[in-house]
């Protein structure tokens, strides 16, 4: 149990390439950390920095205060969770897990007792005997974590342990691991590319992009405030949804209606170096079928005709294609969405009790506060600033 | 559940008598391109290995001197008694053994290193590959006569680093010991090759992993590293073990087996070809064949414990 303090880091190669850039984060003791982001934008190096696997070129990493950039990986007292699992395949599950424990000279009743302990956290009890060759994807990824709980470790480090798994496995294992974080309070550093994972595990939420962090928060503050074009496109599924939009007197013209300037849009219009030309965002569960709307004061509407509609049993999801180009901008093409077409696309998440059909036009409602507008150039959120 | 399964069992059976049964032309085709493809190696293989192998097993049977051809007859085994009760053939059953074992364990360590060396390297790591290897590149009986005259008192440059008056190639110890030099220096870039193949084999993250756990580097080592290698270390130690046994060149340039230095296959070159004795000669080649076929054996007995990841 530790807190975990990265300050100011930065990784820098030998030819020059930064692969982080003073990354600045105070993890606190038992908090569940995630550092997300698309590949190459340094997450994993920040990891393998924590666990000494990787040199770091500046700054200070302090674990309860105390400086452990010069400590080699054994003497940190952290166990890691690879995407591989990194098992040892000469070793049967029991020898695995007992690994760390053999090399820190634990006596023997000792070893057994936490490994049966670990193994029954885990079910793998009938598994022990076993070499990994004879287990199953989901197996290994809890051989892995076995082997990481059984010292009781200062830190768990997590780079991407689920993304070996099929589809419904990778939900069951993390609904496990979080229960499995709870209990252990172990604070933890979970690295993953995927949102969703990112949305669902984490106490909070780091984002990165090219080595840099763009936001930290809690998962739902990030989805409700995103700082940025980015962290709006990268958080949320289907993706928030950006138009261009244009700002006049008063109103807010975008492909889908004129937008009073009201409240919190009419403060970000106000502030300073707003050009004209913005970008709106707006999430696809702010629209809804305008029949199912009684009260629809503060809100748009638009009719379009349905692309294509998909029934999610909970909800539907509708696509649309709007009269206008798409949006284009570099701080979009990174955050993994929808790959960017010629024209721009609409997504709608709307009730199932809603009549929508394929080809049939059909009249949308959204909630015009729930609108965010991006500066098109630095990818700003200015109805967040 | 017994039915279900005994049923299973009889329709895989079917299926794959059917299977056996029931070629199609297009089959039978490839089938028969296969054989055609094969034939001239296999052909080759039975004349210039398989012939000579069995020909040598018939004069062993024989009594056969070129020096008395009259005497010409079968005499069952009683050449491999001769043989086998001979201390000649043991003292250099002996000395084979010795140069065998000594020469592949200090191949072992070193090439370890150089292939550490090889596959670590940093800096410089195409220079480092290419000077391991010059030994390999030269021929064995060129290289060997470099080491005898190198040895040789009066004009070898290592001769004359030692005591004046020693001559090591004419004393029995010194001349093993520099035979088995000759041996280590020769052979050992093949042995870092081989073992470098199998440190490629082990996965970065792993040892990753246990630096994590808390290794040290020789626990990486010991513990990872040597375990997952162990199929390739085997391989390089069959081959290098194979090849040692039948050490032929360097003895024969180096002391020619005088000073009781000679390897097994020196003796059977000096029964066979110095002496003409085609029984005595073909015997003892037969002998070193078994022997050479048990050791290999031995060696592939052990690999099937050795594939790490196999369920026990």
């Amino acid at each position: 149990m530790a807190e975990i303090v990265l300050d100011h880091i930065t990784k820098r190669y030998a030819d020059g390439t930064v692969a982080v850039d003073d990354f600045d984060v105070r993890i606190a003791d038992h908090e569940f950390v995630i550092l997300v982001g698309p590949s190459g934008c340094g997450k994993s190096t920040t990891l393998n920095m924590i666990a000494g696997l990787e040199d770091i070129t500046e700054g200070e990493l302090r674990v309860d205060g105390r400086r452990m950039n010069e400590k080699a990986p054994r003497d940190r007292d952290m166990a890691m969770v690879f995407q591989s699992y990194a098992l040892y395949p000469h070793m049967t599950v029991r020898e695995n897990i007992a690994f760390p424990l053999k090399l820190a000279k634990m006596g023997r009743e000792e070893t057994q007792e936490r490994v049966e302990r670990a193994a029954g956290l885990l079910d793998l009890a009938p598994y022990l005997d076993r070499k990994p060759a004879a287990l199953s994807g989901g197996q290994r990824q809890r051989v892995a974590m076995g082997r990481a709980i059984v010292r009781d470790p200062k830190a768990f480090l997590m780079d991407e342990p689920l993304s070996n798994l099929d589809a419904k496995l990778r939900v069951q294992m993390r609904t496990s691991i979080s229960r499995l974080q709870k209990s252990l309070g172990t604070t933890t550093v979970y690295v993953t590319h995927d949102q969703t994972e990112a949305m669902t595990l984490g106490d909070r939420i780091v984002i990165m992009r090219a080595g840099l962090i763009q936001q930290i928060g809690p998962p739902q503050e990030l989805y409700d405030h995103p700082r940025n074009l980015f962290v709006a496109g990268f958080i949320g599924s289907p993706s928030m949804n950006v138009v261009p939009a244009r700002l006049e007197e008063g109103l807010l013209r975008t492909p889908i209606g004129d937008i009073p300037l009201r409240g919190r849009l009419g403060r970000a219009a106000e502030g300073p170096d707003v050009p004209r030309d913005v970008i709106a965002g707006i999430r696809p569960e702010s629209f809804e079928d305008a029949s199912l709307v009684h009260d629809a004061e503060e809100g748009g509407t638009f009719t379009g005709t349905v692309d294509l509609l998909e029934s999610m049993g909970p909800e539907k999801l509708a696509y649309f294609t709007l009269d206008t180009g798409a949006v284009r901008s570099e701080h979009l093409s990174e955050a993994g969405g929808e790959e960017a077409g010629e024209e721009c696309r609409l997504v709608a998440q709307l009730d199932p009790k809603s009549g929508a059909r394929r080809g049939q036009p059909v009249r949308l409602w959204y909630d015009t506060q729930a609108v965010h507008l991006f500066h098109p150039k630095t990818g700003e959120n200015l109805t967040e600033r | 559940m017994n039915g279900a399964a005994s049923g299973r069992a009889s329709a895989s059976r079917g299926a794959s008598r059917a299977k056996g049964r029931a070629l199609t032309e297009g089959q039978r085709a490839e089938r028969r391109l296969g054989l055609w493809l094969c034939a001239p190696a296999a052909i080759i293989m039975v004349v210039v290995t398989g012939w000579p192998i069995v020909y040598s097993v018939l004069l062993s049977l024989q009594r056969y001197d070129l020096r008395f051809p009259e005497d010409k007859a079968w005499i069952g085994l009683s050449n491999y008694a001769t043989v086998l009760s001979s201390e000649v053939w043991w003292n250099a059953f002996w000395v084979t053994l010795l140069i065998t074992v000594v020469s592949v364990a200090i191949e072992l360590v070193l090439g370890m290193l150089l292939a550490f060396a090889m596959y670590r390297a940093i800096v410089g790591r195409g220079l480092i590959r290419t000077v391991v290897l010059i030994p390999y590149g030269i021929v064995t009986v060129a290289a060997a006569y470099g080491w005898k005259y190198a040895w040789t008192p009066g004009t070898g440059w290592l001769a004359g680093l030692l005591p004046g008056g020693s001559a090591p190639l004419t004393e029995r110890g010194p001349a093993i010991a520099i035979i088995i030099l000759a041996e280590v220096w020769k052979t050992t870039p093949f042995m870092a090759l081989l073992l470098m193949a199998g440190l490629a084999v082990v996965p970065e993250e792993l040892l990753r992993a246990a630096s994590v756990d808390g290794a040290s580097l020789w626990q990486r080592f010991t513990r990872v590293t040597l375990p997952l290698m162990k199929p390739a270390i085997l391989v390089a130690l069959l081959f290098r073990t194979l090849d040692a046994f039948r050490i032929f060149d360097n003895i024969y340039v180096l002391t020619n087996g005088s000073q009781g230095t000679g390897s097994v296959s020196i003796s059977a070159y000096h029964n066979l070809i110095g002496g003409l004795n085609l029984g005595i000669g073909s015997t003892m080649s037969v002998l070193i064949l078994v022997t050479v076929a048990i050791i290999a054996v031995v060696f592939i007995l052990g690999f099937g414990t050795a594939a790490p990841g196999s369920e026990r």
